[in-house]
């Protein structure tokens, strides 16, 4: 975070040169400048800095005139929408595909999945999104079917029942979610076939098919439990990707979440928002990672914190 | 097909290793004609080389005639050179990879892409900034013989673009991978050995490094600096190398307890040598699967950052950045976005097929039984 904050005060451009026009004259921007503390010596801002950040208090954004905890907390709901429905997109999705290459080891489903996933894994978001994008206005699309292809909600939004202002915002949610989490489904699907394939070759699956239970049963109770543990410890490593990304797909589909907002913001050298929001960002990846230690220990009884 | 004399092999080099359904005999035979085909195409501008030319242009008269040596020579003989009696790790390595199909697939449209890098100056049919002589009539053409990827809003060829942003895409997903593993090695390979503190405390700047997402990390540092190819290249690699280093240290971790190391500091070996001498050469595989990975997902991040308007800067073209240029217009010029776009996915899957070929080979555990 000090590196940061060193870097970004050295830069060049100066925020307040977004106010500089004619009518302004060079005692408001000065004023302006006092204002912000922007003429005070830089390691006495630091200090200044530091502290009200441990107190909770981000500072004042530049180019929106509003608290950065005001802006922020705008837009973090939106991020946290998109990235939830994303991650369970990454994790339903991701362990289906990775099942059923399982099961049908080496046929020609699972060699067409298995290059599928590369594919797509090797896939841009951006360009994806764009595609998407190309693919829903193309005539190809039933005018029915054509989804909405920016913002999070329709302009008749607010007129909507409730009923009607969630079909719409899942509506929004598709495209998005699918250019976003599609690549790390593809990664997970290649952990979920191998993890699977470790497990249905232990001793305790041939003692359940012995059983006489049904291959189903076999698979998705007694095998999905085990094979589940080391993926679910990947969803630590997703988490920077997956905000990672947001901030690209946030700008292609004109979602008003923390990506894009952070992508603003750097174009406006609006400081305090960009170190808030990287500071966020990093205490999402950690709180994810939190998440991720406690779900281990659900998916995996051996491991106890004490 | 004549099967006797030696005339064909001498002037179609593979012909008859294809005519018996051999790929190395088609792949010689598809580099040579290839090959030839271009140079008699472009003769003008070989010509124009030789009489004096930059020098991405006497680079691409190298390639073209190594290119044509190597075909011939691929194009000879039966099977090589009998195995050696003494097999090296890396001889093992390579017999394992080579029966990993995806990634020979990987490994040949590598060398093809690499191949038109270095031809560029011959293969493409315009100056990637040349404008349209009328502007109006030759933007935004869709794809045609003479412009095979169309023409973008300045009536500049999209083929000759792309083929001109490859170069500047593989060059810094090189280059930026090159300064990432070594940072990353000696990170890892220093905390691995010396462990205690030092351990300690590197590993958890990596920590707190890996916990920023990349890409935020990446616009928040490429926007307060100027961009140019050469500032994103050293980002690039100076935010790519906290994976390696973990890997590595893991590995020297487990290599400085094997005997041979014991004995080697019994022996009074110094610090370095034990190092460099002893323990580098066996973490030397991980490293190169986290190189050869690396350089898909950095030319992935250097796309998404021209993408934003972070990256190259614009006169020079990039993959990214010609997709951003195209997105305005998309629904009605789609090639302008499409084609960079599938040019960043061949590549990087190439990588990804070579960098998963490589894992299996280089890893003892998988030799014996090679899952495709």
């Amino acid at each position: 975070m000090t590196l940061l904050f060193v870097l970004l005060h050295l830069a060049p451009g100066d925020p307040t040169a977004a106010f500089f026009n004619p009518n302004v004259s060079p005692e408001v921007i000065e004023q302006m400048r006092r204002n912000f503390g922007l003429d005070r010596p830089l390691h006495e801002q630091y200090v200044r800095w530091l502290g009200s950040f441990l107190t909770g208090d981000f500072g004042y954004s530049f180019s929106q005139f509003r608290p950065v905890t005001a802006v922020l907390a705008d837009a973090l709901p939106n991020t946290l929408l998109l990235g939830g429905v994303s991650l369970a997109l990454i994790f339903v999705l991701g362990c289906a595909v990775g099942i059923v290459q399982a099961i049908r080891q080496y046929s020609a489903l699972d060699h067409s999945l298995t290059f599928a996933a590369l594919f797509i894994y090797s896939m841009p978001g951006f360009w994806l999104g764009l595609m998407l994008i190309l693919l829903v206005s193309s005539s190809v699309v039933p005018d029915g079917a054509r989804l909405p292809i920016s913002g999070m909600q329709s302009l008749d939004y607010d007129a909507l029942g409730l009923g009607g202002r969630i079909t719409d915002r899942a509506r929004h949610l598709v495209l998005p979610t699918i250019a976003l989490g599609i690549a790390s489904a593809a990664a997970v699907a290649r952990y979920m076939r191998g993890s699977m394939l470790e497990v249905i070759g232990q001793d305790y699956i041939r003692t359940a098919r012995a059983k006489g239970l049904g291959e189903r049963r076999v698979v998705l109770v007694h095998a999905l439990r085990n094979a589940l543990i080391p993926v679910v410890s990947l969803l630590g490593l997703f988490l920077p990707i997956l905000f990672g990304g947001a901030v690209v797909i946030e700008v292609v589909f004109s979602w008003p979440g923390m990506g894009r907002l952070m992508h603003d913001a750097i174009l406006a050298r609006d400081y305090p928002v960009v170190l808030a929001g990287s500071f966020l960002f990093a205490a999402l990846v950690i709180a994810g990672n939190l998440v991720a230690d406690l779900l281990y220990a659900v998916v995996d009884p051996r491991i106890r914190y004490e | 097909m004549n099967r006797g004399g030696s005339a064909p092999d001498l002037f179609l080099p593979g012909a008859r290793l294809a005519a018996r359904g051999r790929v190395r005999g088609m792949l010689a035979l598809a580099a040579w004609v290839g090959l030839l085909a271009l140079a008699a195409i472009r003769l003008d501008r070989i010509v124009a080389t030789l009489r004096g030319g930059a020098v991405d242009e006497w680079l691409a008269l190298l390639t073209l005639a190594g290119g044509l040596v190597a075909a011939w020579r691929l194009g000879q003989g039966g099977d090589g050179p009998a195995g050696d009696a003494r097999e090296s790790q890396w001889s093992v390595a390579w017999r394992a990879f080579r029966r990993h199909r995806p990634a020979l697939l990987g490994l040949a449209l590598v060398a093809l892409l690499a191949a038109m890098a270095l031809l560029t100056p011959y293969l493409a049919p315009f100056d990637p900034a040349q404008q349209g002589t009328d502007i109006v009539a030759t933007r935004f053409q869709g794809p045609t013989l003479t412009h095979p990827m169309g023409t973008d809003r300045f009536g500049r060829d999209v083929f000759s673009r792309v083929l001109y942003g490859g170069r500047i895409s593989l060059l810094i997903g090189f280059l930026a991978v090159a300064i990432a593993i070594t940072l990353g090695s000696v990170v890892g390979s220093v905390a691995g050995y010396a462990r205690g503190w030092v351990d300690a405390a590197s590993m958890r700047v990596v920590d707190m490094l890996l916990s920023f997402p990349r890409l935020v990390l990446l616009i928040t540092v490429v926007a307060l600096i100027e961009p140019s190819i050469l500032i994103i290249t050293i980002v690039l690699g100076l935010t790519g190398w906290m994976g390696t280093s973990r890997v590595v240290r893991g590995e020297v971790l487990s290599v400085r307890e094997r005997e041979y190391v014991v004995a080697a500091r019994a022996l009074g070996f110094g610090r370095s040598r034990i190092l460099f001498r002893h323990i580098m050469p066996n973490v030397v595989s991980p490293i190169i699967v986290a190189a050869t990975l690396g350089i898909g997902n950095t030319i992935l991040a250097e796309a998404a950052l021209s993408f934003l308007g972070l990256g190259v800067p614009p006169p020079a073209p990039s993959w990214g950045g010609m997709v951003a240029a195209g997105r305005d217009v998309m629904l009605d010029a789609w090639w302008i976005t499409l084609f960079p776009g599938l040019a960043i996915v061949l590549t990087v899957m190439s990588f990804n097929l070579i960098g998963d070929g490589l894992r299996d080979a280089l890893d003892p555990r998988t030799i014996v039984g090679t899952d495709s």
